[in-house]
């Protein structure tokens, strides 16, 4: 039922939305259901957590033997629980940005976290891919529609390259599909299709590409900082704060278990590349003067390591990368409100017309430099344990070059520090200027949304085993697949 | 409450709280209640400090498991604390030390703003809270944790005043420097949890455990070690960050000089003595390295004229001296010289802090001069500073530094000559420091000469205990030649630092040796005296101006580190990003975009076509179904 639920409800009050001409009630409703939605994910993890209210199947396209199977696991509880909070944070913290045609924006964004749902809860291919694009399409119309001035090209770019990585997926999943022994859709079936490792090659690809656009990893990422720069920062927010981590997601339930063989040899490949690609996001990070395009590469190096440290394919780095969706999730959206709270007082996110925040917004910068140290990972905040044992997965990862990965993604990290403590410098140190003489401090919604992240920032960093126990059953049946494919490889 | 060890967490917790109440609350608290809160949660600390040493000198040592911090797979790693001879010593020296700053803190800060004098002293607090996790934690991890919140508070507090840009640079340039040594540290942890699955000292440095790793890994895990307590402990090449974190109020100098954060890196290798004796290879790097940035960095403090900058080279030099002292496999003399080194490098930059204090702000020793008539305490005691870390007998350096210097003529006569020479570049540039700024004539303004006074008591009484610890604190490591069983120290330190089983060279030797250094140093004092008593300030030229400038260190590393690497990235984001890989994209991008027709229209963004597209992937969908059917 909570399954089901979490689909449904975004869903239907997604569609009831377009009818609200009103702007605060569409809001209020949108709210509202994103409350609703927060709350049941709380359930299923919580009071309501067994199996009979996480699990729903009913027939969809038999003649496809294709299955309405959804199914709450520790992978899906996490995210959905991201999807869940990052909502109303979102919601709240950009309440007084003002749309036009307010109930379609509000609407589309409700369509998209039920796709996004959708996508964690499938435990069926086609229905995987039916989600994939409900949670894509809403995004596509919002940022041509509500972007800014270069938005008609930027979306274009968005539309083509991840649409391109959604029929190649498609076209995989077919594949796949031929492949299965009783012609099933059905996630288990997908997991016993019979696939020889040169016949996994291929396939691979098609998947991988989807997954890989969507992340992005180098060198497709050239969408995304466009992409979060032209959107409008609440949906910024959602694509880079849960939508990018169906990219992940992707990995760890469609193409590592499914095809092991193929995912196992391009490690050594792909690996290396979303290391550089960390490494390169980085650099570029650090000359970054717009605050969106800062965020959005720095975005670009975490997901290149959470990449990385999910084809080491040991449970530390998947242990490692699963908490890391949540957790950089929730300290991107931190991230974005304040980069929002500086455009919306300033009407510029440039870095170079900044400075001495910190002596009139106190509070902000207190909160930034909070949320900005867990995004470079400082221990007793939420981003360590998973970047620890990312980092621990790569190093134990087999390959003859593992210990020269984790040095590379350490170099990222470094880097990491430096563009983030500089912006700290430029925005929130040093001297007012003009603009920034009658600076405010932030007012209550986003002191409200801000207190809860910095909530979960300590709470997930000092006793992140609470998120460790809810994924560990899933990692271990990924590792465990695994395991048992590379034995027989060994043997031959 | 029988047992101080069942309560142990008590000790980090005090200053925990001090930190969220004065952090949280500082906006309506008054300056007094900041103070007291401040200075309250250390002393509380300090005393449960005291109890847990009795205990522990008594004999119990104790480890408690908290919760699991990290558990995955085989990985077990803990929030566990491990209380024993070598955290109990440092824990001392944390919050005693630790203690009296905060105390000098509140008359030193008070001209700030309430609101800022709170953030002051949480920083203060957090800072002291993260350093006794670090010393306290049972494992690496735990130690992990509090090294990076040493790191942290230190880019804080050297950034405390952050209307200036300089300051802040300095701040990032800590923080950074750091984080170079902490992947290091890192990747180590990492060695040992792939080698050994643990991370647990208990389990790491046990017989079995020890003797399952290789030669190899030995060597590259404590190198990885080193290479982290380097960047903590300014060391060669990672040391240029300290001297620039004097731009922090002078109390945080102290903390950071003497009570916390560079001690770290030692506090680490002596925890980890039993792999590094294992290895000769990182031994020897230890020692080699230490030592030469005990002389480069003594090379340097020659020529400062900043007060604060000799210290903070003096600093980099000293522990240069305790790497030494490791790296011979005298672990104790090390921490020996961490301890002694706690008492009068505070001792010297408070009063240091003085002594800018009765200048305005001034920190130039060039526009100081006769200042001895004027500030007696700070003068007395900063006498008293120089003559300790100078090593004349009988005051506390004299005996550390001898343990070590000894240590060294065991190993090798030849390192021994080297670490002498620092050692009397030590004594010429802290007596060039002191005759400088507190003897000849005054050089400042007029102005200044009006306003210079002693410091109030919550000053000068914090000097006084630290000057009389200067004196005293040497004699729990007299040398066996003098006393037998005079090693107090060493005596308490080893069930955790196994004593030296090397050659016992001669006492007539050992006798020798004191009296050479001895008298060397009061001949350095001496040649300071002829030389500064009376100073002029002049242009420094050739190799006086090389010194003044660092040897240009910090110049060398803009441009073979910084600048190529700030290039790179503008290549990366103006021309790389922009036409390569985005030029690529758009090329194909166009090349799609001139093969569908289909695909171009939806460029407008129109429901219509979507419908299409969807339309036309369904009838894909139905034909391969179609051909799929058996």
């Amino acid at each position: 039922m909570i399954a089901v639920l979490l689909i449904l409800i975004p869903l239907l009050t997604g569609f009831a939305t377009f009818f609200i001409k009103n702007e605060r009630t569409a809001k209020a409703w949108t709210l509202f259901s994103a409350m609703i939605t927060l709350v049941i994910a709380v359930l299923g993890l919580t009071l309501l957590k067994e199996e009979k209210y996480l699990q729903f199947s009913a027939e969809w396209l038999p003649s496809l033997n294709s299955s309405f199977s959804v199914k709450l696991d520790g992978m899906g509880q996490l995210l959905c629980l991201l999807n869940g909070i990052a909502y109303p944070l979102v919601l709240i913290a950009t309440w007084k940005k003002s749309y036009s045609k307010a109930h379609n924006f509000f609407a589309l964004m409700l369509l998209a976290q039920a796709g996004m749902m959708g996508v964690f809860l499938a435990m069926d291919a086609l229905l995987f891919y039916f989600f994939w694009e409900l949670a894509l399409i809403p995004m596509y119309f919002i940022c041509s529609q509500w972007g800014g001035e270069k938005r008609i090209a930027v979306t274009f770019k968005f539309f083509i390259y991840t649409f391109v990585g959604s029929l190649l997926m498609l076209v995989g999943i077919l594949i796949v599909y031929a492949k299965t022994p009783l012609h099933s859709f059905s996630l288990d079936s997908f997991y016993h299709a019979s696939m020889s490792a040169k016949e996994q090659q291929g396939v691979f690809w098609l998947f991988f590409a989807a997954f890989a656009i969507k992340m992005p990893v180098f060198p497709l990422h050239t969408w995304q900082p466009d992409t979060y720069e032209q959107s409008p920062t609440a949906t910024t927010m959602i694509l880079s704060g849960v939508m990018v981590k169906m990219g992940v997601f992707g990995l760890l339930r469609w193409l590592f278990p499914v095809m092991p063989f193929a995912s196992f040899e391009w490690a050594d490949f792909i690996t290396p590349l979303a290391l550089l690609g960390a490494v390169y996001a980085s650099l570029i990070a650090i000359k970054q003067d717009d605050l969106k395009r800062l965020v959005a590469y720095s975005s670009i190096a975490h997901m290149g390591l959470m990449c990385a440290a999910a084809f080491a394919q040991n449970s530390s780095g998947i242990q490692g990368v699963m908490i890391q969706m949540f957790n950089h999730g929730i300290n991107i959206i931190g991230l974005w409100i304040v980069v929002e709270l500086i455009e919306r007082q300033f009407g510029t996110r440039k870095i170079s017309e900044l400075g001495g925040l910190a002596q009139k917004a106190p509070a902000m910068a207190a909160l930034l430099v909070i949320v900005a140290l867990a995004n470079i990972a400082l221990p007793l905040t939420n981003a360590f344990p998973g970047e620890f044992l990312m980092f621990n997965g790569i190093f134990g990862s087999v390959t003859n070059y593992n210990v020269w990965f984790t040095v590379l993604a350490g170099l990222g990290v470094i880097f990491g520090a430096v563009y983030m403590l500089n912006m700290i410098r430029k925005v929130f140190y040093g001297n007012t200027n003009e603009l920034t003489q009658k600076a405010m401090d932030i007012g209550l919604n986003e002191k409200l949304a801000l207190g809860v992240i910095v909530i979960i920032i300590f709470w997930m960093g000092i006793y992140p085993q609470f998120l460790l126990n809810e994924t560990m059953p899933v990692t271990d049946s990924i590792t465990n697949k695994i395991q048992m494919v590379l034995q027989t490889y060994k043997k031959h | 409450m029988q047992n101080a060890l069942q309560i142990v967490y008590l000790i980090p917790l005090f200053p925990l709280i001090g930190f969220l109440v004065i952090g949280l609350g500082r906006k309506n608290m008054s300056k007094p209640v900041i103070s007291i809160i401040g200075c309250g949660t250390i002393l509380a600390s300090l005393v449960m400090s005291i109890w847990v040493f009795i205990q522990v000198k008594g004999g119990n040592i104790h480890v408690a498991e908290y919760f699991n911090f990290i558990s995955v797979g085989n990985l077990h790693i803990p929030f566990a604390f491990q209380v024993d001879q070598l955290s109990a010593l440092f824990l001392l020296i944390i919050t005693g030390v630790g203690f009296l700053i905060h105390v000098y803190s509140t008359s030193y800060m008070k001209e700030e703003k309430p609101e800022h004098f709170g953030r002051y002293f949480s920083y203060l607090n957090l800072f002291v809270f993260s350093m006794l996790l670090l010393v306290m934690g049972a494992n690496f991890v735990i130690l992990f944790i509090g090294w990076e919140g040493v790191g942290l508070c230190s880019y804080l507090l050297i950034g405390y005043w952050f209307k200036n840009n300089d300051y802040n640079k300095a701040a990032n340039k800590a923080f950074i420097m750091n984080r170079i040594g902490d992947l290091a540290f890192l990747i180590a942890i990492f060695w040992l949890i792939n080698r050994l699955g643990t991370v647990s000292y208990s389990e790491v440095f046990s017989p079995e455990n020890l003797a399952k790793l290789k030669g190899s890994d030995i060597t590259i895990i404590t190198l990885l070690l080193f290479v982290g307590a380097a960047g903590k402990s300014a060391q060669i090449p990672l040391y240029t960050w300290l001297p620039d974190a004097m731009a922090g109020p002078t109390p945080v100098s102290a903390l950071i000089h003497a009570a916390t954060m560079v001690t770290a890196g030692i506090y680490m290798i002596a925890r980890s003595n039993l792999l590094y004796s294992l290895s000769a290879v990182s031994m020897n790097v230890v020692a080699i390295v230490g030592l030469a940035t005990a002389i480069l960095a003594a090379t340097i403090a020659l020529k400062q004229n900043d007060i604060k900058k000799v210290l903070a080279y003096s600093t980099v030099s000293q522990l240069g001296y305790m790497f030494l002292g490791l790296g011979v496999g005298a672990y104790s003399a090390g921490v020996f010289h961490v301890m002694t080194h706690a008492f009068f490098k505070a001792l010297l930059f408070l009063a240091a802090g003085s002594v800018i204090h009765a200048m305005g702000g001034e920190q130039d020793i060039r526009k100081m001069g006769g200042l001895s008539k004027k500030i007696r305490i700070t003068y007395i005691t900063f006498l008293i500073g120089c003559i300790a870390i100078a090593g004349i007998p009988p005051f506390s350096g004299f005996f550390s530094k001898d343990a070590i210097l000894l240590a060294t003529y065991e190993k090798s006569p030849v390192l021994y000559g080297i670490a002498l020479f620092g050692a009397l570049l030590t004594a010429f540039y802290m007596f060039r420091l002191l005759f400088i700024a507190f003897t000849g004539q005054f050089r400042g303004t007029e102005d200044q000469k009006h306003h210079l006074h002693e410091s109030p008591s919550p000053i000068t009484i914090p000097l006084i205990i630290l000057a009389i610890l200067s004196i005293i604190g040497g004699l729990v490591g007299i040398p066996e030649v003098f006393m037998k069983g005079g090693d107090k120290l060493g005596e308490f330190l080893s069930p955790v630092i196994a004593p030296q089983h090397g050659h016992v060279i001669a006492a007539s030797t050992e006798y020798m040796l004191m009296i050479l250094s001895t008298v060397l140093v009061l001949a350095m004092v001496v040649l300071a005296w002829f030389r500064f008593r009376n100073y002029k300030s002049r242009e420094e030229t050739g190799l006086g101006k090389v010194l003044e400038n660092k040897w240009y260190v910090d110049e060398l590393y803009e441009k073979i580190i910084v600048n190529p690497l700030d290039k790179l990235a503008a290549f990366f984001n103006s021309i790389f990003e922009k036409d390569v890989i985005d030029g690529l994209v758009n090329g194909v991008g166009k090349a799609v975009n001139y093969g569908s027709r289909q695909l171009r229209l939806l460029q407008s963004g129109q429901v219509g076509s979507y419908v299409l597209l969807m339309v036309l992937s369904m009838l894909v969908l139905f034909i391969v179904q179609f051909f799929l059917r058996k």
